[in-house]
């Protein structure tokens, strides 16, 4: 009897053991996924999209993905240590979502040839190293629009990050937007010298609004802006996320940064092999660009912003089709014309009839 | 019953060298409380925070140059803090140095102008920090204001300086107008120390500093009138040292090593100019300065101890998908813990006798 028992015990710790053994194959076929994030994931802006588009993957592959994040990873010299940890702990594709970890995610790529390497915003690449980014200046038209009907001062406010071509690039596609329905309006613009600084967020909306902006945009993650304008009474856009709880009577619109696409795409071609290194400049009609739904503001203004949605979507109008005049009337883009991805991705002038001059210029 | 702390006039060695221990036990209890409410096992915690870096070669190099920068500009404030001069501005005297520094790297880039560019480099660096450093200086011995008014103002100076350098005359033509310089010749980067990782030169400079800094501090005239000045300004005017000298010296000194622990950084884990080239050294070197002390082998310690919290707070959002808060928590603890240990060995709580039985 007690033979029988004891192997008995023997075959279930077999039997433990053999599972204990699969599991463990299992787990090792998990692919490890990475993302490295500028703010933290509850910044409801930036940060929070990439972690929603995450969490999308997880969703989506469920027990064939382990996915790990590090927050408020600041850009500079930290920055390359915790890729490379990453990159120890097994990660086999890494997403560093901001453009100063550029050069951080480039030397650990190097040192680590068999990991796919993604950087969100920047244009160095390299064999496992892929950029990505999203038209967002598609958004920006359609911002200029709703804002240049809905400011009874024709002045709009807008808080902005970095002067980056990024940055620029909106500022410009918010004014062509606007002067496409009103010539004469104006943009004023505040440099918060930050991506996400809730308090120098709301400082700069009030100051907007002090100085007669009713429609304050951002290109800062934060929805403290948001915040501020409802208090004041006055309209505003979020970014990156929908921004609705934070503005239930400001918020026109917000551009919605949808990276859940993107993202699960390169994930499954890591599975299968096939991930190459590319650079990804997707927007509107890939769905990477989304629009908040269009509140607070009358129907025929909603009905202008969905046309102009949907021609961008279907190719029919480019935010930088010309003619495109800048700050001192020179001709920069022929009538006919359309200005050249390039040429967004390196903006650095202001198109006429924005009354400010490029920082640092 | 009113309570009065009093300060304890002879406090032994053994006390003393107890209180940071204490300390670190506090916050192991308030640690392990934390993990247990959020759901985690402690003792595996604590391994992968506080064990885990120190058992792998890479996670040891990244420990040292995490610490090198704090230990260099703590040994300076070290310095002023001695001296009751305050200097809150290291940050700034970091980005003056880099920046300084920076610009030899920039002029010969492309050059191949030898090896001399590097030791130049980090001379101009220095003197470019000690110069940043001696403005507050100026300004309290001339006209009497705050140093730890106009050493803080004058890092935002520095930063935005750099700022307007990077996006304006510094940037890189072929870069798409993205705010950074080129990236640094060979002989403008410090050389590093092992096959793998990122241990660099610099480390071997702020050592040197923490030794001569010691000496200095404890072994010299120079070092005694910095300590009289600070804690009996009276006596040391009478003794005949000159206020005005000990200001500018130490917040040169301060300044320069600052400057130093600016120009390494960029030339060596970062390799060329760009916005943001500090993730706050030059606030972090004054806690590692308290923490340790004021005396250099203290800050030393201190900063390990400090980067070890960064260190581990990445391990344990990678491998427990522990939030950056914990690691912010943690520190805040550490602090905390080490002032109040420290004003428990000092001081000792005393009833004032009779007030409260009017």
């Amino acid at each position: 009897m007690r033979k029988i028992l004891s192997m008995a015990v023997a075959i279930a710790a077999g039997l433990g053991l053999a599972g204990a053994a699969a599991t463990g194959a299992l787990a090792a076929e998990k692919l490890k996924v990475a993302w490295v994030y500028i703010g933290p994931v509850g910044d409801f802006g930036w940060t929070y999209q990439h972690d929603q588009g995450r969490k999308a993957v997880e969703k989506e592959f469920g027990d064939k993905v382990e996915t790990t994040y590090v927050e408020n990873v600041p850009e500079g010299p930290d920055a390359e240590r915790v890729i490379e940890q990453l990159a120890r702990a097994g990660n086999k594709l890494i997403f560093t979502t901001s453009f100063g970890y550029m050069e951080p995610t480039l030397k650990v790529a190097k040192r680590n040839p068999k990991v796919f390497f993604e950087h969100a915003t920047g244009y160095k690449r390299d064999k496992n190293v892929s950029t990505y980014n999203s038209k967002f200046h598609e958004g920006r038209y359609i911002l200029g629009q709703i804002a240049a009907k809905t400011s009874k001062t024709g002045t709009i406010g807008y808080i902005a990050s970095f002067p980056i071509p990024e940055v620029i690039s909106g500022i410009n596609a918010l004014m062509l937007g606007a002067q496409s329905v009103n010539p004469d309006i104006k943009v004023k613009i505040v440099w918060a010298n930050s991506w996400f600084d809730p308090a120098k967020e709301a400082d700069a909306a009030k100051a907007l609004i002090d100085q007669g902006a009713d429609v304050i945009s951002q290109h800062t993650d934060s929805p403290a802006a948001m915040q501020a304008a409802e208090q004041r009474g006055v309209k505003a856009f979020g970014q990156a996320s929908d921004m609705i709880n934070f503005g239930p009577h400001a918020q026109l619109t917000s551009i919605v940064d949808n990276w859940a696409p993107y993202y699960i795409e390169r994930v499954k071609e890591v599975m299968d092999g096939t991930w190459k290194s590319t650079d990804t400049w997707s927007g509107m009609k890939d769905g990477e660009v989304v629009m908040a739904p269009y509140t607070n503001m009358p129907d025929d203004v909603k009905a202008m912003a969905q046309a102009t949605e949907a021609k961008i979507k279907s190719g029919e109008l480019n935010p930088f089709k010309g003619p495109i005049y800048d700050q001192t009337g020179k001709l920069v883009v022929k009538e006919g014309e359309v200005l050249p991805d390039k040429g967004i991705l390196s903006m650095n002038w202001y198109v006429k009839g924005i009354d400010d001059k490029v920082p640092g210029k | 019953m009113p309570l009065r702390l009093e300060r304890q006039e002879n406090v032994s060695g053994l006390r003393l060298a107890l209180a940071p221990l204490l300390a670190l036990v506090f916050t192991l209890i308030v640690g392990a409380v934390m993990f247990v409410a959020l759901g985690h096992d402690p003792i595996r915690a604590f391994g992968i925070y506080f064990v885990g870096p120190l058992l792998d070669t890479y996670t040891l190099q990244e420990l040292v140059v995490k610490a090198g920068p704090l230990l260099m500009i703590g040994t300076g404030l070290a310095f002023c803090y001695r001296a009751n001069r305050w200097n809150i501005g290291a940050e700034g005297q970091y980005v003056a140095g880099a920046v300084v520094g920076s610009w030899l790297a920039l002029v010969t880039h492309g050059t191949d102008a030898g090896p001399w560019v590097l030791p130049a480099m980090l001379v101009m660096g220095a003197l470019g920090g000690a110069l940043w450093g001696l403005i507050p200086a100026f300004l309290r011995v001339r006209f009497g204001s705050s140093e730890i008014l106009t050493s803080l103002m004058l890092v935002y100076v520095a930063q935005l300086g750099l700022d307007y350098l990077v996006r304006g005359p510094w940037k890189d033509p072929d870069g798409f107008n993205f705010p950074q310089s080129v990236t640094f010749d060979a002989n403008a980067v410090m050389p590093l120390l092992m096959d793998e990782g990122r241990l660099h030169g610099g480390i071997i400079l702020a050592l040197v500093a923490v030794v001569v800094a010691t000496f200095v501090l404890g072994r010299t005239l120079v070092g005694y009138s910095i300590e009289l000045g600070g804690s009996a300004p009276r006596a040391a005017a009478f003794a005949g040292f000159d206020e005005r000298r000990v200001t500018y010296g130490v917040f040169a000194v301060s300044g320069a090593l600052a400057g130093l622990a600016g120009i390494i950084e960029v030339a060596g884990p970062i390799g060329n100019l760009q916005p943001s080239i500090s993730p706050g050294y030059g606030f972090t070197a004054i806690i590692a300065a308290m923490l340790g002390r004021l005396h250099p082998v203290g800050i030393v310690v201190a900063s390990l101890v400090l980067a070890l919290t960064y260190i581990g707070g990445e391990a344990a959002q990678i491998s427990m998908r522990l939030p950056f808060d914990v690691t912010r928590v943690f520190q805040g603890t550490l602090l905390i813990a080490i002032l109040a240990a420290d004003v428990m060995v000092r001081y000792r709580v005393r009833r004032v006798e009779g007030t409260s039985h009017a």
